[in-house]
């Protein structure tokens, strides 16, 4: 079941919705060993947020994400190591913005296919960014990445310290203001017609909804989100390279999001929190059998578990009550 | 212009061999896609398959040729009639996202097992000593190989061609690739033609692999880096159409090979600008049917 | 007096194939019409050219005196065009009042909105529920669609139409596929629809055609063969002959 949005909805917040950020605020305080890590699953719940709002909410399939997301990182990278500008909101707005503008330009042609045609551009799309990534080195720096960023302070007064402190509330901040654009978007007349243009596209145009225009929107707000989160890892990083961009980041990022839970909301906190946990642990001890159960698992989620995670959950939690 | 006239005829040539390694290895996808409407992504796979099949049969069991090129045909076509039928049929009428999520998790579950038996890097190809070599032809020298490929596939198209156009096995893919509903109607065993068809398309993605093995490297991340050229195989040439996917394969062959030749720091960029504006103008492809 | 919606010539050919030949076709405003054919006589296809679904090979469309050949079906919609589907068109996950409350957002203009949420909303989610206890199936407001039996699904194809307060309303077949008891509501819900709306009725069910209908088109292998009263219609020889059955002769 997806989460309920539209007219007949309550769109109060729930008490468990107050849970990630008490879960975020408190590993800041209890496992300061894990920020870089926790960062790093910040990065990438934002990303597979903005993810959802294509796939789980507007009903296109992308196998292309990630050149949102490497467009961010690269830009953030290249306005530091090329060009010395080193403000970490110069590089968010730069990042930000490249991002949308792909997304912009991308999207109005992607988004008049269907199909195979359409999954083949969004592929297209991004093979053409990783090809380019690739071969201009003097500017990405090719196949070796771009290191030698640097991030001055935020405001100028919290400097990005050693110990990731400052990264990784750096990342809550953005994470925490992506989300509630997010959920003020899906709630809104905007995000019923998204899901309306998800469940029946030929009955959304015979009522009169300017379809493309909307899905048209919601393409580039998604890509600009993906793109903040490009830009967060560089920062955090302070390097960027090949691996944020192509088939195989997006399809990682389907996988957490699946694994999660598509068109859920909190699908995108609770599968890349899992999925990048399990592979700090297991992809280090036994890589291939990390790489194999991540396969395994997909195929199961897929057979099985629809819903994945919080699919799963709901199932148990209304077996409980059906019992009381 | 001796030299250059030199150079065209090089890359033609090697175009089309390439093209034609695609387009075999492709075929399978674009029927399976139009046959059984069913986006898989994992077809890359069993090209991978059989090139380490052939590999293995080479070096390891010391086969001959022949053999091994057949045993990377039928393996593949063997086990993907298992797959086939324990998984893949689970999900033909299910949403397009999930085939796309199914079939990546098997990217993922077969690229790890390749690592942990063959380990991360390219698989060298141990040619029979007849197949090694130059060939004087046209007063130019061509790699035996090469020659050998091309007519090798040449022959094998033929065959699925005539197989397509005059069996009955092939009037029943062309009236289901049609119209499903219809075929099953007037009593196609569709669930049987499926399998059939499936088989005989990875087969010959494993044949094409195996035969390929010079050109597009065997190696772990295989699925994933051919994925782009297979979809783009089937989509500019038309999902489910067998001639229009020849000419994409031979056209995207001799574009791929002339740009690594001629501009090598542009590498494949070309050949991607070139699908997305194709396949704007015409987004059934250039011989497909428009929905 | 001025047609609500008008085609002149409207021709469709599929290759070889025609479905339409030149057909001209008006409704005034008020109208209850009735399309009729036999199966295979491009009613369905000469709705979707009304509604811009199809693009004609020749020939025109007009709402409301405008040209709208060229137009999106969308755009038709906020002329005033509404239509409801021979198969059901419904979003199935969604609940029963959102399939109507979307329609009625559009029309209002608030569809595009990104700031406040859909719920906060109240006057949509009110006129929604009106209309559906118009219809008499407000109590499954709360429900999901695919959980409705498919007579009361029928309602809420007619109810998301109505939502948009078309000035013309073309309903295909509404009471197809419904089992004759739950029909009753159905035709109820017809009689009951505003009466400034011209509507055209796409229908097989006979009994329904005569009961609603003020004047009646028959259609043949994409031609008009003839238009008249019902009692014209009934008694004309063609008609007859060309199916109607031994009943109404």
């Amino acid at each position: 079941m997806n989460h309920p949005v539209g007219y007949a909805a309550d769109s109060r917040l729930r008490w468990t919705e107050y849970l990630p950020w008490i879960v975020a605020i408190a590993v800041f305080f209890l496992l300061p060993n894990y920020l870089s890590l926790g960062a790093r699953v910040l990065t990438f719940i934002l990303f597979a947020l903005s993810l959802d709002l294509i796939v789980g909410y507007a009903g296109i399939v992308t196998l292309g994400h990630a050149a949102f997301f490497g467009t961010g990182a690269y830009v953030a990278g290249i306005l530091s190591a090329k060009l010395g500008l080193a403000d970490p909101i110069l590089q968010l707005l730069a990042g930000a913005s490249a991002a949308g503008l792909l997304g912009l330009v991308t999207g109005a042609v992607i988004l008049r296919t269907h199909g195979l045609a359409q999954l083949m551009l969004t592929l297209a799309v991004a093979a053409v960014c990783l090809e380019i990534a690739n071969k201009a080195t003097p500017v990405t720096g090719g196949a070796d990445g771009l290191s030698g960023v640097t991030v001055a302070a935020i405001f100028g007064q919290f400097r990005f310290d050693m110990y990731g402190r400052t990264a990784y509330l750096w990342c809550l901040a953005l994470v925490f203001a992506g989300w509630w654009l997010v959920r003020r978007l899906i709630y809104s007349p905007f995000g019923a017609s998204l899901t309306g243009i998800r469940e029946n596209r030929l009955r959304m145009q015979s009522i009169g909804a300017p379809v493309y225009l909307r899905l048209l929107t919601v393409y580039t707000i998604a890509a600009a989100i993906a793109g903040v989160a490009g830009v967060l890892l560089t920062q955090t990083n302070q390097f960027v390279g090949l691996n944020v961009l192509g088939f195989e980041p997006s399809g990682e990022l389907l996988v957490m999001l699946i694994l999660g839970g598509v068109g859920r909301l909190y699908g995108a906190f609770v599968g890349p929190l899992v999925f990048l946990i399990a592979q700090d642990y297991l992809a280090r001890q036994f890589p291939e059998y990390w790489y194999f159960g991540i396969g395994l698992i997909l195929v199961l989620v897929v057979l099985f578990a629809r819903g994945g995670i919080l699919g799963i959950s709901d199932a148990l939690l209304r077996r409980v009550r059906g019992r009381t | 212009m001796d030299a250059l006239l030199s150079s065209l005829v090089s890359v033609a040539f090697h175009g089309v061999a390439y093209g034609m390694i695609l387009y075999v290895i492709s075929v399978g996808l674009s029927v399976t896609m139009g046959l059984m409407g069913f986006t898989n992504l994992a077809h890359g796979v069993f090209a991978m398959a059989g090139g380490y099949i052939l590999v293995s049969a080479l070096s390891r069991f010391d086969l001959p040729f022949p053999l091994a090129l057949a045993l990377s045909f039928v393996l593949v076509a063997a086990v993907s009639v298992v797959l086939e039928r324990l998984l893949y049929a689970r999900l033909y009428g299910a949403s397009e996202l999930e085939q796309v999520l199914f079939t990546i998790g098997l990217i993922f579950m077969s690229v790890a097992v390749a690592r942990m038996i063959f380990g991360t890097l390219q698989q060298p190809v141990e040619l029979p000593e007849s197949l090694k070599g130059p060939l004087a032809l046209f007063g130019r020298e061509f790699p035996i190989y090469r020659v050998f490929l091309i007519v090798f596939s040449s022959s094998m198209i033929a065959v699925l061609w005539f197989g397509v156009e005059r069996t009955l096995w092939g009037a029943m893919v062309r009236a289901a690739v049609d119209n499903r509903a219809m075929a099953q109607a007037i009593g196609i065993n569709t669930k049987r033609l499926f399998t059939i068809t499936f088989a005989v398309g990875s087969g010959l993605a494993g044949l094409g692999g195996a035969l390929g093995a010079e050109i597009i490297a065997i190696q772990p991340t295989y699925p994933f880096e051919q994925l782009v050229y297979f979809l783009i195989v089937v989509s500019v040439g038309g999902m489910g159409s067998l001639r229009g996917p020849f000419v994409a394969a031979l056209l995207i062959g001799v574009t791929d090979t002339a740009c690594k030749y001629w501009l090598p720091q542009f590498g494949a960029f070309f050949i991607y600008v070139a699908t997305i504006g194709l396949l704007l103008w015409r987004p059934a492809g250039l011989f497909g049917k428009s929905a | 007096m001025s047609a609500v919606i008008e085609t002149r010539d409207l021709c469709m050919r599929f290759g070889a194939l025609t479905v339409a030949e030149k057909i001209n076709f008006s409704l005034a405003p008020g109208d209850r019409h009735a399309l009729i054919g036999p199966n295979g006589a491009g009613k369905t296809t000469f709705v979707n050219l009304l509604t811009g679904r199809l693009a004609p090979s020749s020939g025109r469309v007009f709402l409301g005196g405008k040209d709208v050949t060229a137009l999106s079906q969308s755009a038709r919609v906020k002329r005033g065009l509404g239509r409801t589907f021979q198969i059901n068109t419904l979003f199935r996950e969604m609940c029963v009042l959102d399939n109507v409350a979307l329609g009625i957002a559009e029309r209002r203009g608030l569809s595009g909105r990104l700031w406040r949420p859909a719920c906060a909303h109240a006057a949509v989610r009110e006129e929604a529920t009106d209309l559906l206890a118009s219809l008499g199936i407000a109590d499954e407001a709360a429900r999901r669609v695919v959980d409705l039996p498919y007579g009361k699904q029928r309602l809420v194809e007619i109810a998301i139409a109505l939502g948009l307060r078309p000035t013309v309303l073309l309903l295909d077949e509404p009471a197809a596929g419904v089992p004759s008891l739950e029909s009753e509501r159905i035709l109820r819900a017809l009689d009951g629809l505003p009466a400034e709306i011209a509507i055209l009725v796409i229908e097989h069910d006979m009994d329904l055609v005569f009961r609603f209908a003020r004047r009646i088109t028959v259609l043949v292998q994409g031609e008009i063969l003839c238009e008249g009263s019902p009692e014209e219609i009934a008694g004309d020889e063609r008609v007859q002959r060309v199916y109607l059955g031994e009943r109404h002769a």
